[in-house]
């Protein structure tokens, strides 16, 4: 049995520097994740990294631009926290050998991003994400010594000792298929989002919710869970990502009667105003019949000096050209919003702990919250690090206070017996695993999207809850035990089931338009009501719903305009 | 919706039997890509069929492999394209071949090894940043452009493209390779790191180091994402010779210099020359040659035949030091140009600066050509595709196929060890 006082599970940015900090505490710390750690989605984080660290920026404006970006749901301790910090957090990654863009002298140099009263968006190229966490994968090899890498192990369960402590992980080795039970003083989750429940997202095929599942079914509190961001620009069918970045470098939106149709929705801030109000934006347009054909607008990057666009945009010049044929330094691309991140999570304090004893998340996983009912551009991949970090630092000082107790070994024959059962139904006993998955995906993109209304959410949890019927008798190809790519993408539908569940359940009960929440049947934001986050819990068989305070420091509720 | 045929190399290791071919149909639009296409078999007929796989945008370096026998990235290779490419001769008919990575074991069906081969050997290469002492209050204050510069290597997925299609791999499994020496250069051009001698001494030093590449341009070709392995080993080269005067025991730099030498007197390689001028180096080192240079020539006897038998060497009259035959005409003066203009305007091209295609995107500091010299270049340039801004015509020769896409390699070093 694997024994490590830490165990992080998921090695995209979040859980590699939660293990770089535990390690730097001192303790033995082992990480999991299901692909190679390079594979992560940070990766696709495109943009850049917020922190005022610039003369004349100071982190209040910074926390409180997110604050206004979460519609005044983000818990501002948590936003202060994460904003103050910034700027030690991109010179550490900086010394580390992150390269970031330079200014003439030779300093850290920055972009525009949305939602933000400065360009305090400090960035690789549109590498940004895959930059640092390839860095941080360099200090993983090289730290090799003191921190073990599981490199393609899935994690299908979490596991408690007698008293609820959270004190392992039950994990299947890709390569050969075998089970084994890691025994740990502390787990960090650590598997970011859940869009492949959306279909058609931004996200990887690998974002399907795993760690956001595992919590809440060993009874973690799920938080904001109806808080699902779309990002303005993506490919229309395919949904990658365009970035940003590409409006912070001066690109228009243009609808097809080649209107910048920004003017009306956010006179001020234009196409940077913060992606909530620029998706519901384009979607307007398009509702309303000023889209293009394929029920798409345009941006329009040719505006963008070229040598700028070389230089600063290289990537979505690629994806323009691989993915859509269209040269974006000539002519304008057709994009639409499209599902891109998961505002909840595991619910955190500030440190990432959960309510289960043992238990932390970060990153995209974990609901702190600090990006509340919107998440700012440029402020997913500050939030992966610093409360990567934090979990890491106090889960290893829980490790040093406490002794190793004995995990329960019911978890690891109850996983497998799953397992096997999964591998035993006959083919043609029920539907495929892909049947159910898309019918999620189409589902929740129709119902649970940019607009929604009670008589839609309705349908989707219906649905959802059939679906989850249906996974029981669903069978797999599959049979052998190495790299069996079938029996977890039917473990990984179980993960996105439950969360979508969650999603409907909130996105039902809270009656306002908050945020990425706009109900069609309740238009208005009401803090009277609704300034509050949805908690949910699993209940015997079902979710159970609490509401928790959203914490208020110095930032009282504002009129939202852009 | 265009149907098209996918013949997959599968291999299930439990199941006692070597590796077979299967064959899937599919439908999809053919501007979608060839994992869409198994993804689609993986979801409509065979869960069984394994493939890494994640971003679906060529950003995440899972799904590198085969497709008609070329290295890439499943997701970046449009489905409609590798059919044309797989029918360029036939007409039509034939199936897409789609097969697991060169260079390393296969675990499952297109699943390959990449521990055993592509990790370690990027674990070879000290693969983190080692600056001096104490990182500084703020920011390290570095030039703007060295961070453009090592972007380009940054930019590698490490999917293992360029392994997959090195050749040197194929000859010798222990070369360190492609995507590792990209990811060296990373760190040799990173002003804030402070053991570039030591880095370069260790990979010029190693005999499956930078002096084993041949030159050959495949993983150019092969990678996705415009990283140029080469060019960055051809960095490292350069920086080991140049800056750092490394004389390496594998004959690397001698022998480098030879050919660079040889091509400037005689505008082509003459063959007879360059052993010996590798190993003694001019009169001096010929009239009082080295124990090791009599070792060396000693001990290329045996490949210097080879080269005979295998034809290499059409005349034997090629083997006679003097009997090289000149270039026609003022041909000479020119390479001599070629050379000087070189030497002038040493620069590295990098696609962060000069953009995917050159056409009219001439970077600032581009050379532009002399008049006269832009008329003898201009065939070159046909050949090479349209960058204006390639500086280095004598080199068009070497590439397999100019695609106006590669930055040009700007100095006329050649050889291995």
């Amino acid at each position: 049995m694997p024994e490590h006082d830490v165990l992080v599970i998921g090695a995209g940015l979040a859980g590699q520097r939660a293990a770089l900090a535990a390690a730097e505490k001192g303790v033995s710390v082992g990480i999991i994740s299901k692909v190679h750690p390079v594979r992560s989605h940070s990766n696709a984080a495109q943009g850049g990294i917020n922190a005022a660290l610039q003369e004349g920026d100071s982190w209040e404006s910074h926390a409180f631009d997110t604050v206004k970006g979460s519609d005044y749901l983000g818990d501002q301790d948590a936003i202060e926290i994460m904003c103050r910090e910034a700027p030690e957090e991109i010179l550490h990654l900086e010394h580390l050998g992150v390269t970031f863009h330079r200014n003439e002298e030779g300093r850290l140099g920055t972009r525009a991003f949305g939602g933000a009263s400065q360009a305090r968006t400090y960035y690789v190229a549109d590498i940004t994400g895959q930059a640092i966490m390839h860095v941080l994968y360099e200090q993983l090899m090289k730290y090799g010594d003191r921190i073990d890498r599981y490199e393609e192990w899935f994690t299908t369960a979490l596991v408690l000792d007698d008293s609820g402590d959270c004190v392992g992980a039950v994990t299947r080795n890709v390569a050969d298929g075998s089970m084994e039970l890691f025994r740990s003083k502390a787990v960090i989750i650590a598997t970011g989002g859940n869009g492949q429940m959306f279909q058609p997202t931004t996200n990887a095929l690998i974002c399907t919710g795993d760690g956001i599942a595992q919590a809440y079914r060993v009874g973690a509190k799920l938080m904001d869970m109806e808080m699902i961001q779309y990002h303005p620009t993506t490919l229309a069918g395919k949904g990658f990502l365009i970035t940003e970045g590409a409006r912070g470098e001066g690109a228009h939106l243009l609808n097809a009667d080649g209107e910048r149709f920004m003017e009306k929705y956010a006179p001020n801030k234009m196409e940077l105003a913060s992606r909530d109000v620029v998706s519901r934006a384009e979607q307007t347009e398009i509702n309303e019949g000023r889209g293009f054909e394929d029920g798409t607008v345009a941006l329009d990057v040719t505006v963008v000096p070229r040598k700028r666009i070389h230089e600063a945009l290289r990537e979505i010049v690629l994806v323009g050209r691989d993915f859509a044929g269209v040269d974006i330094t000539r002519e304008p691309i057709h994009i639409k919003p499209g599902n891109h991140y998961t505002m909840g999570g595991v619910k955190t304090d500030v440190v990432g702990a959960t309510n289960v004893p043992g238990l932390y998340a970060a990153g995209e996983a974990a609901c702190v919250s600090v990006h509340g009912g919107n998440r700012l551009g440029a402020n997913s991949l500050l939030d992966t690090l610093i409360f990567g970090r934090r979990s890491g630092e106090d889960a290893a000082e829980r490790a040093k206070r406490i002794d190793h107790s004995r995990p329960s070994a019911a978890t690891l024959d109850d996983e497998q017996r799953k397992i096997s059962d999964l591998l035993g139904r006959e083919r043609g006993s029920g539907r495929r695993i892909s049947e159910i998955r898309q019918e999620l995906g189409a589902t929740m993109d129709k119902h649970v999207a940019v607009f929604r209304d009670a008589e839609g959410i309705q349908a989707a949890t219906e649905i959802v809850n059939r679906l989850k019927e249906e996974l029981e008798t669903a069978y797999v190809d599959d049979r052998d035990s190495v790299f069996n790519q079938d029996v977890l993408g039917a473990i990984e539908l179980g993960y996105m089931l439950d969360n979508a569940e969650a999603t409907c359940l909130a996105a039902a009960h809270r009656e306002e338009s908050r945020g990425a929440q706009y109900r069609t049947d309740f238009p208005e934001r009401n803090d009277a009501e609704w300034l509050k986050h949805i908690d949910l819990s699993l209940n015997g068989d079902g979710p159970e719903i609490s509401y928790s305070d959203v914490t208020m420091t110095q930032w009282e509720p504002q009129e939202r305009t852009y | 919706m265009p149907e098209y045929t996918l013949k997959v190399r599968r291999y299930k290791p439990e199941s006692g039997e070597g590796p077979y071919w299967q064959e899937f149909g599919v439908e999809l639009d053919e501007t979608l890509s060839v994992l869409d296409g198994l993804l689609q078999v993986k979801d409509r007929e065979d869960g069984s069929l394994s493939v890494r796989c994640s971003c679906r945008a060529a950003i995440c370096g899972s799904c590198g492999m085969k497709i008609n026998g070329e290295s890439g990235l499943g997701c970046k290779t449009q489905i409609g394209e590798a059919y044309e490419q797989a029918n360029r001769r036939n007409g039509g008919g034939e199936p897409i071949v789609v097969e697991p990575m060169g260079n390393m074991p296969v675990v499952k069906d297109l699943v390959t090894d990449m521990e055993s081969t592509h990790w370690k050997k990027i674990r070879r290469v000290t693969p983190w940043l080692l600056p001096e002492g104490d990182p500084p209050e703020r920011e390290y204050v570095v030039e703007p452009e060295s961070m453009i510069d090592i972007t380009q290597s940054m930019a590698c997925i490490q999917c293992g493209a360029c392994v997959s299609a090195c050749l040197s791999m194929e000859v010798d499994p222990e070369f360190i390779g492609p995507a590792a020496l990209a990811k060296a250069y990373r760190f040799v051009g990173d002003p804030r790191d402070s053991e570039h001698r030591e880095r370069l001494y260790d990979l010029a030093q190693d005999p499956h180091g930078i002096y084993d590449c041949t030159h050959c341009f495949a993983c150019i070709d092969a990678c996705p994402k415009g990283v140029a392995p080469m060019d960055q080993i051809m960095r490292l080269r350069r920086e080991a010779n140049h800056e750092f005067e490394i004389n390496d025991v594998n004959n690397g730099r001698r022998h480098e210099q030879a050919f660079v030498k040889i091509v400037r007197k005689k505008g082509t390689l003459d063959e007879s020359l360059l052993l010996q001028e590798s190993y003694a180096q001019g009169i001096a080192g010929k009239l009082m040659p080295t124990g090791g240079a009599i070792k060396g020539l000693i001990g290329s006897i045996p490949t210097a035949l080879r080269g005979i038998k295998a034809g290499k060497m059409r005349s034997l009259t090629k083997l006679i030091p003097g009997m090289h035959h000149k270039l026609p005409g003022d041909a000479q003066q020119h390479v001599e140009r070629i050379y000087e203009h070189t030497e002038e305007h040493r620069e590295h091209l990098n696609l962060y600066i000069k953009g995917e295609e050159a056409e009219d995107d001439v970077p600032e500091a581009a050379i532009e050509p002399e008049p006269d010299e832009a008329e003898e270049t201009a065939e070159a340039e046909e050949t090479a595709g349209k960058e204006e801004a390639e500086p280095a015509p004598d080199n068009v020769d070497a590439a397999p196929s100019g695609e106006g896409e590669r930055p040009g390699p700007t100095d006329s070093e050649e050889g291995s060890s």
